[in-house]
């Protein structure tokens, strides 16, 4: 695909800002990603993001930081990991230092606690839109329809592990459009 | 010698979790009550704190951990050594993937992930509502929370608004309606 360029300080303030407005941890950050990476900058395309999330999950690590570290290098190698990873890390580190220093006033804040029980309810309706947009561009057919809603049921019954269900879908992936193609073959 | 077993042991949680956020947090607490660097009673109040500030939790720990332990320097050096065992997967796995994302198998593969990878984003929300719903305390709070996730899943999923400013308005909501 074709990929605009990016310099070193724009990978740097992108994830910055992702880091800063990633409350939650995990996939909440998908929403911000897909603004900044494929709307905005255009890095990305839309399929590709759901493969770098897919492996995010299956490598070790924190998913925010592997998405950085793959967008990082798929644009500008290892100085561009790094720009991107050091982006994504440091409003947090910034913001706990802070925190550490004033740990007993913060925690009590009501003002603060309010604030925050608002931004956890968006976290919700954001990380749903983010599925829906998943949903949108993943689901091709009855078979993607069908994989979604048994990842999606595994997962919240906590039957399978994120990883096992990764695993599990490219497996049924390889079984299911391998045997399509050697049909349109013959 | 304290900032080597800092360096060491956020490494090793960085390396030993895989799929991210709270799958790191056990691991987290058996390393640092472990080490004696917190007791189990403070390592809750820090994941209180990571969970309302932004940023992986992953990082915050390390980053709150070190700090405690060994001050400015040890805070950075701890989330440093979290963050390092991500680059070096992710390198070797990307370079394996530019060389084999062509081969029909390997295609076939990601074709099979993606409708996967729907339905895990699927379940993350409704795990995060089934969470945020329990904590959240009487019906008015409820049906708040309801409106306000109900906003931000039309704003941004339907009517394409930036994610940072939807967050930076439910924080202002959340500061008038909630008590």
């Amino acid at each position: 695909m074709q990929q605009k360029p990016a310099s070193l300080w724009q990978l740097f303030s992108v994830f910055f800002r992702i880091g800063a407005f990633t409350f939650g941890g995990g996939l909440a950050m998908l929403p911000l990603i897909e603004r900044e990476v494929v709307d905005v900058q255009g890095w990305v395309d839309k399929d590709e993001i759901l493969d770098i999330v897919a492996l995010s999950q299956s490598v070790p690590g924190a998913i925010a930081v592997n998405s950085a570290v793959f967008i990082g290098l798929r644009l500008r190698g290892l100085v561009g990991a790094i720009a991107a990873l050091l982006g994504t890390i440091t409003p947090s580190i910034l913001i706990i230092l802070i925190i550490a220093h004033f740990f007993a006033q913060f925690q009590a804040n009501p003002f603060l606690l309010r604030a925050f029980s608002g931004v956890k309810a968006a976290v919700i309706g954001l990380v749903a839109a983010a599925a829906l947009r998943a949903g949108r561009n993943a689901i091709v057919n009855r078979y993607g329809l069908v994989a979604a809603l048994c990842a999606l049921i595994l997962s919240v019954s906590g039957v399978l592990s994120i990883v096992w269900i990764i695993i599990l879908g490219g497996v049924s992936g390889i079984i299911y459009f391998g045997r399509s193609q050697r049909g349109e073959a013959k | 010698m304290i900032f080597w077993q800092l360096f060491f042991t956020f490494f090793k949680i960085g390396l030993f979790t895989i799929g991210g956020g709270y799958a790191m947090l056990a691991l987290i607490q058996q390393e640092i009550v472990r080490h004696g660097w917190m007791t189990p009673q403070e390592f809750v109040d820090v994941v209180g704190i990571a969970e309302v500030t932004p940023g992986p939790i992953a990082i915050n720990s390390a980053t709150f951990v070190g700090f405690r332990t060994g001050g400015i320097p040890g805070a950075l050096l701890a989330s440093i050594a979290v963050v390092l065992p991500s680059l070096i997967c992710v390198s070797i796995v990307t370079r394996m993937w530019e060389r084999y994302k062509s081969a029909r198998v390997v295609q076939n593969m990601f074709a099979g992930i993606r409708p996967a990878v729907a339905g895990l984003v699927a379940a993350a929300a409704v795990l995060i509502a089934l969470a945020t719903f329990r904590y959240v305390e009487g019906a008015l709070g409820q049906i708040w929370t309801a409106l306000i996730a109900g906003g931000a899943f039309y704003a941004v999923g339907f009517r394409r608004w930036d994610p940072i400013k939807v967050i930076v308005g439910a924080a202002v909501v959340g500061l008038i309606v909630f008590r």
